[in-house]
């Protein structure tokens, strides 16, 4: 690892600096770099920041719970008596609509995520802000689907079609409204500057949470709403 | 803002903006979202199609894992991250897809067609 040179302003940064002229520590000492190393130059165990691998680990085993919604409404979707059919209910120009929302909701985080590697906070801000929007749009559209297929004649228990499909979006549209939260709650953290540690590392862990929610949906999206029952 | 200057390879600043350090430029995040924005179009396009069936469904989920791995890669940066992220993302995917995959086995779910 080359000298640490670090800006005044991070007074976080002062325990690597101390502690990478050691040869026995220095290989343990965070690099605090955008490759996922540096835990507020706090060593670790794998030189990398343990927020960032709890997150990956988090958001792997999230994997497992998304899989067994999906696979359980993909089971499920033809079990539809007493209710119209997915085809008929599906409002596929709203939910394009609705996706593409999404979609460049994480083009404005993965600019939120830029901005605050360069301490860009007014910046950071604007994107967080516009990402939260952008989400709640989602949300909206959601709402107003569930409205409607509700209206026709689904609920969540008149079939096992209807129980598996409200589970496997209501627990998606959940976690948007967590991130919609996260957002809002970082965007006044960092406007009251309360945000502690490394702030672009707590915007790139609210990020991560939200680029897997918007993977999710692209799954969703082709599995339950473009592939016919 | 990079501390280790090991790892600093090139300017900062571009055209649009500056460079997100081991990432893409702001230019390019834009390019990658417009790319995912034209292949959810063409996965829409697709449904209104009358195609095979096994045409449609091979482009359709082809579309989607391309998507998938896009914003993986790029946006949530695993292309430019240390590996060991890649392996704990990749290895809760593939015991997700092993673990339902095997369960829609075991409920004949392909059978049915």
């Amino acid at each position: 690892m080359a000298d640490i040179a670090t800006p005044a302003s991070q007074p976080d940064t002062t325990a690597s600096i101390a502690l990478s002229d050691d040869p026995d520590i220095h290989g343990m000492v965070a690099d605090h770099d955008d490759h996922g190393h540096g835990d507020h130059g706090h060593a670790t165990s794998t030189g990398l920041s343990n927020n960032k691998l709890g997150m990956w680990m988090f958001l792997g085993s999230e994997c497992l719970l998304f899989g067994g919604l999906i696979s359980t409404y993909m089971l499920y979707r033809g079990r539809h008596e007493g209710s119209p059919t997915p085809n008929q209910l599906y409002n596929i120009p709203l939910t394009s609509i609705s996706s593409f929302v999404l979609l460049m909701s994480s083009l404005t985080m993965v600019l939120a995520v830029s901005s605050a590697k360069r301490e860009d906070h007014r910046n950071t801000n604007t994107w967080l802000t516009a990402t939260a929007l952008l989400g709640a749009t989602f949300v909206g559209a959601q709402v107003f689907e569930f409205t409607e297929f509700y209206q026709e004649g689904l609920g969540f228990t008149t079939n096992l079609f209807g129980s598996s499909f409200y589970a496997l979006t209501g627990f998606h549209g959940v976690h948007v409204s967590v991130g919609i939260i996260m957002l809002m709650a970082v965007v006044g953290m960092l406007t009251r500057s309360k945000v502690p540690g490394n702030k672009a590392e707590v915007v790139e862990m609210v990020g991560l949470y939200w680029h897997f929610v918007d993977i999710v949906w692209i799954i969703i999206f082709t599995l339950v709403y473009l592939i016919p029952a | 803002m990079s501390i280790d200057s090991e790892h600093d390879t090139g300017p900062d600043t571009d055209e649009v903006g500056t460079r997100d350090e081991h990432g893409l430029t702001d230019k390019g995040y834009v390019i990658i979202a417009l790319l995912l924005g034209v292949m959810t179009a063409a996965e829409v396009a697709l449904s209104y199609l009358e195609l095979p069936g096994w045409f449609f469904m091979t482009a359709l989920l082809s579309l989607m894992v391309i998507k998938f791995l896009t914003v993986v890669s790029f946006f949530m940066h695993l292309k430019f991250d240390n590996k060991l992220f890649s392996w704990l993302f990749y290895t809760g995917v593939s015991l997700a897809v092993f673990v339902y995959v095997v369960a829609l086995f075991t409920f004949e779910f392909f059978d049915a067609g």
